[in-house]
C-alpha cells in the first residue's frame, strides 16, 4: 500500500537516511553537551563574583560564542571545509557533517547552560564553600546536578535545532532525510519523498522532545 | 577560644565607601552560645562571614582555637572550614539530594569513605531527629525539618564552632523555639561553640549565654544576657529589650489603673534569675496579712533564669505591707515603690 502511495520512495535508501540522521544528530548531541557545558561552565566561572571571576577570559570567551553564534549554518559549513577536510580526511557523509553540526550548536548550548548554571541557588554554593568544598567540587557536586533540569531541557531544544542542521547539512551532500529530501525527492520532482521525509523529520523531533520532557521532569526534585 | 582583633571589612562603593564592619574586638569562650543582635544593616551578616572568611576582611585578625584564620592560605582555610559547621537562614540544601546525601555530603567533601559515612549519616539522623526521613528530598519537609538537615549536615565533621547566620528568621515561633532548643541540646551535649546573629531578642533570651548589640559595623554594648536586659545602656539595645518585655506606653496605661486604688501601694517587682521558681508572691500572701492583687507584668525565662517586672497592688496594714517588702527584698527579687496610696 505505501508503495502506491508513495511510488518513488525506496524503503532501503529511505531507512539508510533514516539512520544517517540519527547517527548524525546523536553523535553532535554529545559533541554539543560535551563542549557547550565546558563553555557554558568557562562563562558562568569567569564572570563578575564567579569561582575563577577574570573580565579577560569571560570577554574571551564570550566573543568566541557570540561570533560563531552569528554565523548562519549554512555559511559556516562551507567555512569549515578546510577544517573538516584535514579532521575527518573528507567533506561529504555523515561523518563530515560533524565537526559543522558540533562548532554550530555548541555556542547556542553554551548560552543556554549559563542560564542553567545562574540559576543555581548562590547559596548553596555558599554553603558549600562554608564546608571547605574544592572548586572541582563545587563545579561537580552543586553546580552541575543542580542545574541538570534545566541543562537537559536545553539539550532538548538543541538537538531539535541540530535536527533542523543535519537537513541543512544534507543539502550539500552530508547524507541523511534532509539530503534525500532534496536530491531524490526536491531535484527529480518527486515530491512524495519530500513528504514522506518531512513527516519523518517531524516524529524525530517530537521523540526528542518526549524523551528531553521526560528526562527533565523524574530529575527535577523541586 | 574565638578572638577578634581589630576586624573590618570595608565594601568598595560610590560614592562612599560601605563600612560593615568597623574595628570589631571580641572574645568568645570555648562551650558558650553567643549571640549578635543588630537591625538589618548593622553589619552582623557580614561579621559572620569573617569567621569562616566567606568574605575577606579588610584588616583585622581572627584566631579560633589558636590558627589565625585570617592568614590562612587556601587549602589550609578549606580544612578548617570543615572543623566551622554553618546554618543559613534559607537551609541552603542542595533540593538534588536526599536527607541522607545532604548530610553526606560535607563528609565527603572531607574524603571520609562511604562506609563510615553512612554510619555518622545515621548518627547525625538520630541526634537532630529525623528518623524516618532519610530518604524525602528537600521540597517535601517543612521548613523546621529543612533546619535540622541543616544542622546535622553542619555538625557532620564533628565542628568545634557552629555559625547560626539568622537559623531561624525563616521559621515560624513553634518550629523556631524547637530549633532553638536542639541547638541548646547540642550545645550542652557536644560542647560545641555556638554564635549566632539574629534580629529576634527572644532568640537571645531564650537561648544565649553572652550578647553583643551590634549597631553601624561596630560593638554598642555586650555582656552576659541577663544582664543586658536588665540594666540596657544604649537606646538601640533599649529598643531590642523592648521587644521582648513590651515598652513604656503601657506603665503609662498602668497610671490610670492605679488611680482606681484608694490605699495600698503599687509595686514594681524585678526578677533577676534563679527566684522565680520559689513563689514569691504566694509565700507573701500566706505569711502576712495583706491582699496581693497582680496587676500587670511579663516575666520571661532566659538561660541563666527568670528575668522581668511584675506590677502588684498590695493593700493591708502599713506594718504588715512593710513587713511583706522586706521580706520580698531578702529575696533576689527587686522591689520598687511605684506609688503609694495614703
Amino acid at each position: 500500500m505505501l508503495n502506491e502511495l508513495f511510488p518513488n520512495v525506496k524503503p532501503d535508501d529511505l531507512w539508510t537516511a533514516i539512520e544517517e540522521t540519527f547517527y548524525m544528530t546523536l553523535i553532535s548531541v554529545i559533541g554539543t553537551i560535551i563542549l557547550g557545558i565546558l563553555l557554558g561552565l568557562l562563562l558562568f566561572l569567569t564572570a563578575k563574583d564567579g569561582l575563577w571571576q577574570s573580565k579577560m577570559l569571560n570577554f574571551l570567551v564570550a566573543a568566541v560564542v557570540n561570533i560563531f553564534r552569528a554565523i548562519p549554518f549554512i555559511i559556516l559549513i562551507l567555512l569549515l571545509f578546510p577544517f573538516t577536510d584535514f579532521l575527518m580526511g573528507t567533506i561529504r557523509g555523515p561523518k563530515a557533517a560533524l565537526p559543522a553540526l558540533i562548532i554550530g550548536s555548541a555556542p547556542f548550548y553554551a548560552r543556554l547552560a549559563e542560564i542553567a548554571l545562574r540559576e543555581v541557588d548562590k547559596g548553596v554554593v555558599e554553603a558549600a564553600k562554608a564546608m571547605g568544598a574544592k572548586t572541582h567540587t563545587i563545579i561537580f557536586k552543586v553546580l552541575l546536578p543542580e542545574s541538570m533540569p534545566a541543562l537537559v531541557s536545553g539539550i532538548t531544544v538543541t538537538a531539535i535545532a541540530l535536527i533542523g542542521y543535519t537537513a541543512v547539512a544534507g543539502v550539500i551532500g552530508a547524507g541523511g532525510l534532509g539530503d534525500f529530501a532534496y536530491f531524490y525527492g526536491f531535484q527529480r520532482r518527486d515530491f512524495d519523498v519530500v513528504f514522506v521525509c518531512t513527516v519523518l523529520i517531524v516524529i524525530i523531533v517530537f521523540i526528542f522532545q518526549f524523551i528531553g520532557d521526560f528526562v527533565a521532569n523524574k530529575l527535577d526534585k523541586r | 577560644m574565638i578572638s577578634i582583633r581589630g576586624l573590618t571589612k570595608v565594601f568598595p562603593a560610590k560614592p562612599n565607601n560601605i563600612m560593615a564592619v568597623d574595628n570589631l574586638d571580641l572574645e568568645i569562650n570555648k562551650g558558650e552560645i553567643f549571640g549578635v543582635i543588630g537591625y538589618s544593616g548593622a553589619g552582623k551578616s557580614t561579621f559572620i562571614r569573617l569567621l569562616n572568611r566567606l568574605e575577606d576582611p579588610t584588616s583585622g585578625q581572627i584566631t579560633i582555637d589558636e590558627h589565625d584564620i585570617t592568614s590562612m592560605p587556601k587549602q589550609q582555610l578549606r580544612r578548617s572550614r570543615q572543623e566551622i559547621g554553618m546554618i543559613f537562614q534559607h537551609f541552603n540544601l542542595l533540593w538534588s539530594r536526599t536527607v541522607r546525601e545532604n548530610i553526606a555530603f560535607p563528609l565527603e567533601i572531607a574524603g571520609v569513605p562511604k562506609r563510615k559515612r553512612l554510619e555518622r549519616v545515621d548518627e547525625l539522623i538520630e541526634l537532630v531527629g529525623l528518623s524516618g526521613r532519610e530518604d524525602a528530598y528537600p521540597a517535601q519537609l517543612s521548613g523546621g525539618q529543612k533546619q535540622r538537615v541543616g544542622i546535622a549536615r553542619a555538625l557532620a565533621n564533628n565542628p568545634k564552632v557552629l555559625l547560626c547566620d539568622e537559623a531561624t528568621s525563616a521559621l515560624d515561633p513553634d518550629t523556631t523555639d524547637s530549633i532553638l532548643r536542639l541547638l541548646v541540646d547540642i550545645n550542652e551535649k557536644l560542647g560545641l561553640t555556638i554564635i549566632l546573629i539574629t534580629h529576634e531578642m527572644h532568640v537571645i533570651r531564650k537561648i544565649c549565654h553572652r550578647v553583643a548589640v551590634m549597631e553601624a559595623g561596630k560593638i554598642a554594648e555586650q555582656g552576659e544576657v541577663l544582664d543586658v536586659f536588665l540594666h540596657p545602656q544604649q537606646p538601640v539595645t533599649k529598643r531590642f529589650v523592648e521587644q521582648v518585655m513590651g515598652d513604656k506606653d503601657q506603665e503609662d496605661s498602668l497610671k490610670i489603673l492605679m488611680e482606681n486604688y484608694q490605699k495600698g501601694k503599687v509595686l514594681r517587682l524585678h526578677f533577676l534569675g534563679e527566684t522565680t521558681n520559689q513563689a514569691v508572691i504566694s509565700q507573701v500572701s500566706k505569711q502576712f496579712d495583706v491582699a496581693v492583687n497582680i496587676l500587670q507584668g511579663k516575666v520571661t525565662q532566659t538561660q541563666k533564669g527568670a528575668y522581668g517586672t511584675l506590677f502588684i497592688h498590695i493593700d493591708g496594714e502599713e506594718a504588715e505591707i512593710e513587713k511583706a517588702i522586706d521580706y520580698m527584698e531578702s529575696t533576689s527579687v527587686e522591689v520598687e515603690v511605684d506609688i503609694d496610696v495614703k
